[in-house]
């Protein structure tokens, strides 16, 4: 009898050894003369245990992991080929907690399936969606996104239906879907994950958005620090042609729709929509002025529309179940469910797909295990290099876009990264200022000027400098990105600095030399004595 | 890595193949630094005669996007990454030990040649971070021990 064993073949997994240990169980199956097949699937999301190596048995499929190369014998040894028991032994995949807690819609077949075979995709439900978005009318299929809730994943949480409707109702000779897999946000791999692990799910949703608006030509902008994303989902496109699901005649329905994939140059700002546009055209990525809008006037001045990976991932489940089987998971106006990305100093880092509504202190503690270090908790940074900096005392805020804006903070594409006591956020707010001033494109005053002159103003406060004066200065620096930036880059990298000085004013107040960076000291020795008002506290808020 | 030499012939052929791609600059920049490891200052004039464009057009492009280099790199390219997440789990630690032991930043080139350094932000492995991308090939939870393996190894295969 074949024996059936998973490895992953997700980038994450492969930079913690799982060719080497894929290499290893085929090599170890040939010295004891069994028959094997190493199917390399996604992740499933779980990457503290990666390389994590299932095998098919009779009570479903079985998980090791974290596995090494030199484990892999011993594996065998234990007859892990059959589900036996070892020490790696997690039971059955399903059944490991931090999975069987989350609702995964968006990422139902990712780390379940080999990436890159239809079969595979058609048994697990993969173009259903396509399917019945063929038998509708294009006003039905938009309607239908509307009616889901869903909203843009990317960050700016807008309504994709609106967003289609558009694009829908624009006169053109030509029209366009683009995909942003400009995954930039520290924090974030959900994108990643989709591509390496599902991209099939990702071209369906693309191809109905296309049949959904008039739109007939796609590319998706993968970002080039994703190679292996780039090759896999590549790999997928051609299969689909090969079959018939992309071209003139997309199942034999007479609608056309091509797909290119495309790469990015390593651009920060090329994730803002207007900048991505640009960049496809073959230009430097600086933003343009909206409006007009590119749902009007997009790529190549014709209407576009352009969704997150998550957001086109997540079509093809609204069209097959439903759009009242999507809503009604989720709270308030935050419809449906969240990949959040759970990742930095955390013992147990990875995806988690649940309804919206999960509060960060359970995402952290009860999915996350608290730090990877074992020191306290000290703060939380949300939505990516442009998120907010939450601290203990805000972890009970719901994972929803509201939620997050009432606390002047933004949940953006999903990302959580948390951070020990040994973090300094004076040099957090720092660099996020030194971020802005590196990817900006330079359009506009308070973004390219801005962003330099804080690096600046935020040295001075560090090194005790009309410190009082100075923050005050900082205040209103990032008052004037907040107005009066183009784009999200300048407008947005005041969150993360004024909620450093808001949360934790005692790290922009430190005598000359003390440093909380690499001492290891759980408090400096300077704290002032704890319930005193700070003097930067006034200032901050 | 495996760069050829810079040779004009080659240049223009790829140019060729991708010129008539809606919006070709950027994939003929890329096709030309897979082939040569950086952007020779000789390609310009060929790019902006074949896309219809000014050589101060073509420059720009190059000069905005971090990844085009105008200078061929070390014989391996290291990128560590130095955003938020991998900054949590001692990134730092990495920079300043490749500083210490090959006496580069990012963006430098070791004196003999070995490695080019570069910092990037964010490779998608921030659950399994510190992470760093060696030749084209991504690694996660990177000590310098771990580091110093990779680049020993990279470089004894040259």
């Amino acid at each position: 009898m074949t024996i059936k064993v998973y490895v992953p073949g997700d980038a994450a997994a492969l930079s913690v050894g799982a060719d080497e240990v894929a290499a290893a169980v085929a090599r170890e199956a040939g010295n004891r003369g069994l028959t094997i097949t190493v199917t390399r699937n996604g992740s499933r999301g779980l990457f503290w245990l990666e390389p994590l190596v299932e095998v098919e048995t009779a009570r479903g499929r079985i998980a090791y992991g974290p596995v090494t190369a030199e484990e892999v014998p011993h594996l065998f040894d234990a007859g892990f080929h059959e589900g036996g028991e070892h020490a790696l032994c997690l039971g059955p995949t399903e059944e490991i907690p931090y999975l069987k807690a989350q609702e995964r819609l968006t990422f139902a077949r990712c780390g379940v399936i080999d990436p890159l075979s239809l079969p595979d995709y058609l048994v697990h439900g993969g173009y259903r969606g396509l399917e019945r978005a063929l038998t509708m009318r294009p006003e039905q299929i938009v309607e239908e996104v509307t009616a889901s809730g869903l909203r843009g994943r990317g960050g700016a949480g807008f309504p994709t239906g609106i967003k289609w409707q558009t694009v829908l109702r624009a006169e053109a000779d030509q029209k366009y879907i683009v995909c942003n897999a400009d995954e930039g946000d520290s924090g974030t791999f959900a994108d990643r994950m989709i591509m390496e692990g599902d991209p099939f799910v990702l071209i369906e949703g693309m191809t109905i958005a296309g049949i959904a608006v008039g739109a007939t030509r796609g590319y998706v902008y993968v970002r080039s620090e994703y190679p292996h994303a780039f090759r896999m989902l590549k790999r997928a496109v051609d299969l689909a042609y090969d079959q018939g699901y992309l071209g003139a005649d997309v199942c034999g329905s007479g609608r056309a729709f091509d797909l290119e994939i495309r790469l990015g140059a390593g651009a920060y700002i090329c994730g803002e929509e207007t900048s991505l546009l640009e960049s496809l055209e073959g230009k430097r990525g600086v933003i343009r002025f909206k409006p007009p809008l590119p749902a009007i006037k997009g790529l190549f001045g014709k209407p576009t529309v352009v969704n997150n990976v998550l957001s086109l991932a997540t079509v093809p489940i609204i069209l097959d179940r439903g759009a009242s089987f999507y809503r009604d998971f989720g709270m308030g106006r935050s419809r449906g469910t969240l990949p959040v990305q759970l990742g930095g100093n955390v013992k147990r880092g990875g995806l988690v797909e649940t309804a919206f509504g999960l509060t960060l202190r359970e995402l952290i503690y009860d999915f996350g295990g608290g730090t990877a270090s074992g020191r306290p908790l000290r703060a939380v940074q949300v939505g990516g290099p442009l998120g907010a900096y939450f601290p203990e005392s805000l972890l009970d805020t719901p994972l929803d876009y509201e939620a997050f804006a009432a606390q002047k903070g933004m949940l953006g594409h999903g990302g959580v990264v948390v951070f020990d006591d040994t973090v300094d956020l004076a040099q957090q707010a720092r660099f996020a200022m030194e971020f802005c001033a590196i990817e900006s494109c330079g359009k506009c005053t308070p973004c390219r000027i801005g962003s330099t002159r804080g690096v600046e103003v935020i040295d001075k406060i560090i090194a005790g400098r009309d410190r009082e004066s100075n923050l005050e200065l900082l205040n209103d620096l990032c008052d004037l990105m907040l107005d009066a930036s183009l784009c999200a880059l300048g407008g947005l990298t005041p969150y993360p600095v004024l909620s450093a000085l808001r949360h934790f004013p005692e790290d922009f107040d430190r005598p000359k030399g003390a440093s909380r960076q690499g001492n290891g000291m759980r408090r400096p020795s300077h704290a002032r004595p704890t319930g005193g008002p700070s003097p930067s506290a006034g200032v901050a808020e | 890595m495996r760069a050829v030499t810079w040779n004009r012939e080659l240049a223009e052929s790829r140019i060729r193949e991708l010129q008539e791609l809606p919006g070709a600059l950027l994939p003929i920049l890329h096709a030309l630094q897979d082939e040569f490891g950086y952007i020779d200052k000789a390609a310009v004039p060929l790019i902006a005669d074949a896309l219809n464009l000014s050589q101060a057009e073509v420059h720009g492009v190059i000069s905005f996007y971090h990844d085009f280099r105008t200078r061929p790199p070390g014989r391996h390219v290291l990128k560590i990454c130095r955003a938020e997440a991998c900054q949590s789990m001692g990134c730092r630690a990495l920079l300043d030990h490749v500083r210490n032991r090959f006496q580069v930043t990012p963006g430098e080139t070791a004196s003999d040649q070995s490695l080019t350094v570069e910092a990037v932000y964010c490779l998608g492995n921030c659950a399994c971070a510190p992470a760093v991308m060696l030749d084209g090939k991504l690694y996660g939870r990177v000590s310098t021990e771990i580091l110093d393996r990779l680049i020993d190894r990279a470089r004894s295969e040259t």
